[in-house]
């Protein structure tokens, strides 16, 4: 009998649900609370129990509503991020043993997909023809791109999944969580867990939809709490529609949080609380962050016997917690010998805090000195007329490499002073040699109109 | 811009001359390095300027002209004095096609 943090998740929504809370994209809505007496899979949970499923929906909603039926039924499920090249799934299929895939594709055919059992996922909701029961523990696979764009099968539990996440606490009166993530990711799996086990309605965004039309819609539903990557952040400040919302509180995660977007958020929602949370896929959820400032507060590292336990090793940071992935399924090991798992993010201490500097894998060298993009990103980011910056190398004869930056900055309207762009190249460049060695200041600027997020809403890092 | 305008009407050779003492001094002013007069006998090893300096110059150069001669050239002594410099931005076969351009 698994009790607690342990229990399947249909098992806590008669409970923390109230019959108001709704999980909502652009053309549907459905209350989970519904899911204890109707099913979304046309009621054929029977043909799935034990059995090792895929879920691969093009509407994140389905999906979510498959999870919330099949965890403590199936024996194991894989969720498909959106957009994830075909060309991977037989590895995939064949790593994971799959024997069914939760689809709402009608393209999907059986030569396609291996001869696994197609199970229909959709929004319209069928009577379940008997109790829903189910108590074994179901093992989530969630796929990561790896250096080569293979993506790599990170095994979680639901117990591991939902750590950092109290369960069963009241809902706070009126929330309405949303997230620029999509809910197949590890950071947009947060929200939507939070939202299931606590209650509260969830506002998901749409692919067809620009950011302004989200907003807008999130805005339509009185959102509280939202989240999303400091990219994201980035391309929602640009657009008019920001002012719309008024969040009480703003969450980032997955990427750097510069003092630049931090101070941007405080400044656009003056009555939220601004939280930047550090957490992935393989690590789990280590710490959140509310006051205001870049980094983490030095004193976190070290705490011997903590839920979350932190340690440098070779400037990055190592995790070791029961919210870190178990493994990679069919693949190396991911934890060390004494349990803690690489983070691959650089830290470095300046007094009595730690900032990230980068990934163990983005460093650039210029002439023997490594620099990592992201600290020079941060500097760039904090001129009040920079929306969003990349800092990449250039090959250079001399040195090997040296640094230049694409900026985009923000609409003449939404500053105060009409600046040229001439000025404000040479104000940022004031700015990096002030505040780098000169090794770390870009030789050249160029202003750009947007730069490429991915689909896990990351700044994109690699010309294509 | 300036620069740019006049590289239309002057010589190659003036042209090229005058957008390499430009970005040197620009480069020594942002990086703070004293430089002296620029003539075709400086020894560029007792410049100031570190290959930092030298990184930059050659990047902004071929921002503004179009091309890199350390890159293109497949054996690269590199220049000992300003003139020798000036000199290997001359002799690369991309100069005479950037020039107009």
């Amino acid at each position: 009998m698994r009790r607690g943090n342990d229990a399947p998740l249909w098992a806590g929504l008669s409970t923390a649900s109230s019959p108001a809370a709704l999980l909502r994209n652009a053309t549907a809505s459905v209350a989970p609370g519904a899911l204890t007496r109707f099913s979304s899979l046309g009621g054929r949970l029977e043909a799935l129990r034990q059995r090792s499923v895929l879920i691969r929906t093009q509407d994140q909603l389905v999906s979510g509503l498959a999870l919330i039926e099949l965890d403590g039924i199936a024996r194991r499920l894989v969720l498909c991020p959106p957009g994830l090249p075909a060309i991977h799934l037989p590895a995939i299929m064949a790593a994971a043993e799959i024997e069914a895939i939760v689809s709402d594709r009608p393209d999907d055919d059986v030569e396609a997909t291996g001869g696994a059992t197609i199970i229909p996922g959709s929004t319209s909701l069928v009577p379940l023809a008997a109790e829903r029961c189910g108590e074994r523990e179901t093992e989530w696979i969630l796929l990561t791109s790896g250096t080569t764009g293979r993506p790599k099968l990170v095994v979680h539990t639901l117990a591991s999944l939902t750590g950092a996440i109290s369960r069963g606490s009241a809902p706070a009166t009126g929330s309405v969580w949303s997230t620029f993530y999509d809910i197949r990711r590890y950071g947009g799996l947060q929200i939507f867990l939070r939202a299931v086990l606590g209650g509260t309605s969830l506002i998901l965004s749409s692919p067809a939809e620009t950011v302004g039309e989200f907003l807008a819609r999130a805005a339509g539903s009185s959102v509280t709490h939202i989240s999303g990557t400091p990219s994201h952040w980035r391309r929602a400040l640009m657009s008019p529609s920001a002012h719309r919302i008024a969040p009480r509180y703003v969450r980032l995660s997955g990427e750097i949080a510069d003092q630049g977007i931090l101070d941007g958020l405080r400044a656009a929602y003056p009555g939220a609380g601004v939280a930047h949370a550090f957490a992935s896929t393989e690590a789990g959820v280590a710490f959140e962050v509310g006051d205001g400032l870049a980094g983490f507060p030095a004193d976190f590292i070290g705490r011997n016997g903590a839920a979350v336990e932190m340690k440098i090793e070779q400037g990055s940071l190592r995790i070791r917690s029961d919210r870190t992935a178990v493994g990679y399924l069919g693949g190396p090991p991911l934890r060390d010998k004494d349990g803690f798992v690489d983070t691959g993010d650089l830290v470095e201490r300046r007094g009595e805090r730690y900032y990230f500097v980068g990934r163990t894998d983005g460093v650039v060298n210029v002439g023997g000195l490594k620099v990592h993009p992201e600290e020079v990103e941060a500097v760039i980011n904090r001129h009040p007329c920079v929306r969003m910056s990349r800092v990449k190398a250039r090959k250079n004869p001399i040195t090997g490499a040296v640094l230049v930056a694409d900026i985009v900055v923000r609409a003449a309207e939404e500053t105060d002073a009409a600046v040229s762009a001439d000025a404000i190249k040479s104000e940022i460049l004031e700015a990096c040699s002030r505040q780098l060695p000169p090794f770390k200041v870009p030789t050249s600027l160029r202003l750009v109109t947007s730069l490429d997020v991915s689909d896990a809403g990351k700044l994109v890092r690699r010309d294509a | 811009m300036n620069a740019n305008g006049e590289a239309a009407v002057r010589p190659l050779t003036t042209s090229l001359r005058a957008a390499i003492e430009a970005e040197f001094e620009q480069v020594a002013k942002e990086q703070d390095k004293t430089l002296p007069a620029l003539s075709s006998d400086l020894i560029l090893a007792d410049c100031d300027l570190d290959s930092l300096c030298f990184a930059i110059i050659v990047a902004r150069l071929e921002d503004r002209l179009g091309f890199d001669p350390f890159s293109i050239a497949e054996d690269v002594a590199f220049p000992v004095t300003f003139g020798d410099f000036v000199d290997f931005y001359e002799a690369c076969p991309a100069a005479g096609a950037n020039a107009s351009g």
